[in-house]
């Protein structure tokens, strides 16, 4: 095994590049079918309202027009949508159906489905499709909510969805004995992920073989077969679910959403192939948005900064209806509160909030970003009260190695609680503050210089991977020598085929050449895939191919075994995967089997790894304008095992940009009536090259995952997690002097210009 | 309507409907999906095309107003199997993951190198600046194009790679 890792931990060049720069990459919309139609969603103009009637005689009188659906057309029962992950009965009743009937209750809910000749002619459809909707009061806020004067589904009585708390030791009483404690409360604002493509989809019919192709599902094709399956009264074996080049995801895409029903139950009722892509403006209002929490975080400290517990409740205000992640952003700001600290004593609970907005699902970090913002902006303020310094009262409280494996709070009512698997979470702390020179620039915190405040802020996290429960591969040797993998894990523009081709190419020590092809996500790849989420994919997918290829080495030395009349055992495949040998008889690969070799292999783990790290910030604060200026910022991460440095920093790089425009930038702008403002990228602001130029990130592989073979961790997300405590304590330290402390994302410029105004004017200080 | 240009140096021939963008219009009409659809409001620049030396957003144009102009998309950046230089730096500097927003980058690029084969950093930042990446944080994009500088000419000086 001369040649054993010569690709893992490589920058190798990306494989998917080759197509993306030619402008040869397949995306949906980029596919075309003989006889093909185009479909366009009526949706919701109003958040709440009784459907009157809708008039579809209007658009079905366009020329070209094909088929217009209404919740009329689906039957007596209309489906909706489960929950992929941790539901709960309270929460199974207020799923979303595929189509609305009686009611909507939000802008963009679908209402009907047009399909025509051509994009631009059901476009033209579904704006003459007459609905009217007799409206109601919208619930827009935690106040609205809880009140439930205004109930989205008046048979449950409440707007309140579910509670869940996260606990461990027993918080109370530690506060009660406590020599310190503080109590503030935090908001982080709707935002969401914004891929460059929007989402679409092709569904094509085969009415002899009564079987469903789906294209275009992306991260859970396998889920998407299955819950489709169940809607259109299929087998699932009749159902394919099909992944093509995706535009980015970032948690968003590929959860069922309502039009993957809907395209493939117009391509069958009208027998054609059906396709539906989205437009930017339909994006904003019917694509997952996430992140909106009010949080009131209470800590409990010794005075020498030693935390002894954290206390709080979280209100996540979801939109109208439980998506099928929905639940995971308020269960981990139920469990994630001690984030990579020791924090014995935790009692967080977390109420879920209907409200008549777009349905919030994940988002990259999905309510590790709020928690740690709220955290991180606590210590903090803690610090400053205890007279400590910020960087020191971390490292007091952040876990060693020593204490390995560490247990999370256990969330209620599903009493699940996992463990942080490995590593000192002081080291990247450390490394961090000398990257940033915290000693050094000390002396510039609050310092007006050329008119701006200069501050700096610093923050830890952890990231939960490599979820579970398991992922599969197929692998086909040909008899060329080259190899051919097929894995459950899905893409989503993250480089994975690079990433798997490496690995495979090790597992063999063959050139990376040999691999011929990395065909990933799709229900045609492997019998049983779990796709892309939860910074699973390259751990769990790269694992399951390392078992794939050792049972193709199995094979092979078996089949030579009975070719040479010897124990399998005694097999040696050499020259790459060209030939077999056992003691002096050795033939190639070709003479053994003539139509090549395929082998099968399972990775199953329960248990998450966790890559964790440190980021700080130096930032400028320009008093007259509000401007946030980010000089500087560096990022300090263990993720176990690097497999490809490239793809590592890229997404690590990425992530923070995100983080940074959700820190101070992005924000889905909702009036009282639930119309959402700023539903365009020329309202919705994302990062562009000009705002961000200064980021550096340290990728350290000190602590392998105990949990893989491969050692490596999920590290797709870490990124983003802490940007959000870190800009908000380092406008916290630039605008020290003026005593301006942010409790809320996100740090616009119009904000901190107001945080600013208010201080100086001694009025309307912070929400308590 | 009927309109004729030049598509990456042939001469191409359409019947098209008034409102027909030029970037439905070449993904559609003519099957160059390369150049991607964003955002169909001028603001993220995956659409980007060459027209008649400029870099233009082809989502914001109608197809019928190129008519007999010359169109550049990114289909014709590289001929063959091999990389053109800013292609290749892209490669090399992982300045794309998704891919979406790529060729909108790479002619806004190139048609910034061809004109400004000197540009500083601070000049690329602000030509790209019209283009949104939501997977990389730019970065590998600044580098990269910084690097392909040297590929191109300075002022009447060779041919355009």
């Amino acid at each position: 095994m001369s040649r054993r890792d010569s690709y893992i931990g490589k920058p190798v060049e990306r494989i998917e590049d080759l197509r993306f720069l030619r402008g040869r990459g397949q995306y949906v919309d980029d596919l075309k079918r003989d006889g093909m139609l185009h479909a366009a969603v009526v949706r919701s103009a109003f958040a709440h309202g009784r459907i009157v009637s809708i008039d579809t005689a209007p658009a079905l009188a366009l020329p070209g027009v094909h088929a217009v659906f209404t919740a009329a057309d689906l039957g007596a029962k209309i489906p909706v949508i489960p929950v992929r992950s941790e539901s709960q009965p309270s929460l199974d009743r207020v799923v979303q159906p595929v189509l609305a009937h009686g009611k909507v209750r939000y802008v963009g809910e679908p209402i009907a489905l047009v399909v025509a000749d051509t994009a631009a002619i059901a476009e033209d459809a579904a704006d003459a499709v007459v609905v009217e909707i007799d409206p109601l009061p919208a619930v827009t806020d935690r106040a609205s909510s809880e009140a439930g004067n205004a109930l989205l589904f008046e048979e449950s009585g409440t707007n309140k969805g579910a509670t869940l708390t996260g606990v461990r030791g027993d918080a109370d009483k530690a506060f009660a004995a406590a020599d310190y404690v503080r109590r503030e409360r935090f908001r982080v604002q709707r935002h969401t992920a914004v891929p460059m493509e929007t989402r679409g989809l092709l569904a094509e019919w085969d009415a002899e073989r009564e079987r469903m192709t789906l294209t275009g599902a992306a991260k859970v094709p396998f889920f998407v077969r299955a819950v489709l399956a169940k809607m259109m009264g299929l087998p699932e074996h009749a159902v394919d679910a099909v992944e093509t080049d995706i535009g980015g995801g970032f948690g968003a895409r590929g959860e069922f959403y309502p039009e993957d029903f809907l395209i493939p139950f117009a391509a069958r009722r009208l027998d054609r192939p059906v396709k539906w892509i989205e437009d930017r403006r339909e994006h904003f209002l019917a694509t997952t948005h996430a992140r909106e929490v009010e949080c009131e975080l209470e800590i409990a400290c010794r005075r020498d900064g030693v935390i002894l517990a954290l206390r709080g409740k979280a209100w996540s205000n979801i939109g109208a209806y439980i998506r099928p992640n929905g639940v995971t952003a308020p269960r981990n700001i139920a469990q994630m509160g001690p984030g990579p600290y020791r924090i014995p004593n935790v009692r967080m609970e977390v109420t879920i909030l209907l409200s008549n907005k777009t349905p919030s699902g994940s988002y990259r970090g999905p309510g590790r970003f709020e928690i740690d913002f709220c955290r991180e902006r606590l210590i903090d303020l803690a610090a400053l009260d205890l007279g400590l310094d910020r960087g020191e009262m971390r490292r007091r409280n952040l876990l060693t190695d020593t204490e390995m494996p560490y247990p999370l709070p256990a969330v209620l009512p599903y009493g699940n609680s996992g463990e942080l698997d490995s590593g000192d979470y002081r080291v990247t702390l450390d490394r961090c503050l000398a990257e940033i020179g915290w000693e050094k620039k000390a002396g510039l915190q609050g310092q007006l210089i050329d008119r701006r405040y200069h501050g700096l802020g610093v923050g830890c996290y952890v990231e939960g991977g490599a979820t579970g429960p398991r992922e599969n591969a197929r692998m086909v040797l040909e008899s060329d020598g080259m190899v051919t993998v097929y894995v459950g894990a899905s893409a989503i523009g993250q480089g994975l085929e690079t990433v798997f081709a490496q690995i495979t190419a090790d597992a063999f020590g063959i050139p990376i050449e040999h691999v011929k092809g990395v065909f990933h996500g799709s229900t045609t790849c492997v019998d049983e895939g779990f796709g892309s989420y939860g910074s699973r994919a390259s751990v769990m997918g790269g694992s399951a191919i390392l078992a794939a290829a050792e049972n193709l080495k199995d094979v092979i030395r078996k089949a030579a075994g009975e070719q040479f009349g010897c124990p399998a055992a005694d097999v040696e495949i050499i020259d790459g995967l060209r030939v077999v040998k056992a003691g002096n008889r050795q033939m190639t690969l070709v003479e053994l089997s003539a139509s090549g070799f395929s082998a099968e292999g399972t990775f199953a783990s329960a248990k998450r790894t966790y890559s964790y790290g440190a980021h700080a910030a130096h930032v400028a604060v320009d008093p007259r304008t509000g401007q946030v200026d980010v000089l500087e910022y560096v990022a300090v991460e263990d993720v176990g095992r690097i497999l490809n440095p490239n793809t590592l920093h890229g997404q690590t790089v990425g992530a923070i940009v995100q983080g940074l425009g959700g820190s101070l930038l992005e924000q889905l702008v909702y009036d009282e009536h639930g119309q959402l403002l700023t539903a365009s990228l020329a309202s919705y602001l994302l990062p562009n090259t000009v705002d961000y130029p200064n980021i550096r990130s340290i990728s350290l592989e000190l602590y392998p995952s105990p949990l893989n073979p491969l050692g490596a961790k999920g590290a797709g997300e870490g990124g983003i997690i802490p940007v959000g405590g870190v800009i908000a304590n380092a406008v916290a330290s630039a605008l020290g002097s003026l005593g301006v402390q942010p409790f809320e994302l996100p740090l616009s410029q119009p904000r901190v210009w107001q945080l600013i105004e208010e201080a100086r004017s001694g009025v309307g200080r912070r929400p308590r | 309507m009927r309109t004729a240009f030049n598509v990456n140096g042939k001469p191409v021939s359409v019947d098209v409907e008034a409102r027909l963008t030029l970037a439905d219009c070449l993904r559609h009409n003519l099957g160059l999906t390369g150049t991607h659809v964003g955002c169909e409001h001028g603001v993220c620049g995956a659409c980007t095309v060459i027209v008649d030396g400029q870099a233009v957003r082809s989502c914001l144009m109608l197809a019928v107003q190129t008519d007999g102009a010359d169109v550049q998309t990114v289909e014709s950046l590289s001929t063959g199997d091999a990389l053109s230089p800013l292609q290749a730096s892209f490669r090399r500097h992982h300045a794309l993951q998704c891919g979406f927003c790529t060729p909108g980058m790479l002619m806004t690029a190139h048609a910034l190198l061809i004109a400004e084969p000197d540009a500083d950093e601070e000049r690329i930042r602000e030509a790209l600046s019209g283009n949104l990446c939501r997977c990389t944080g730019y970065i590998g994009i600044i580098e990269a194009v910084l690097e392909a500088r040297a590929a191109y000419p300075k002022r009447g000086k060779g041919r355009t790679p």
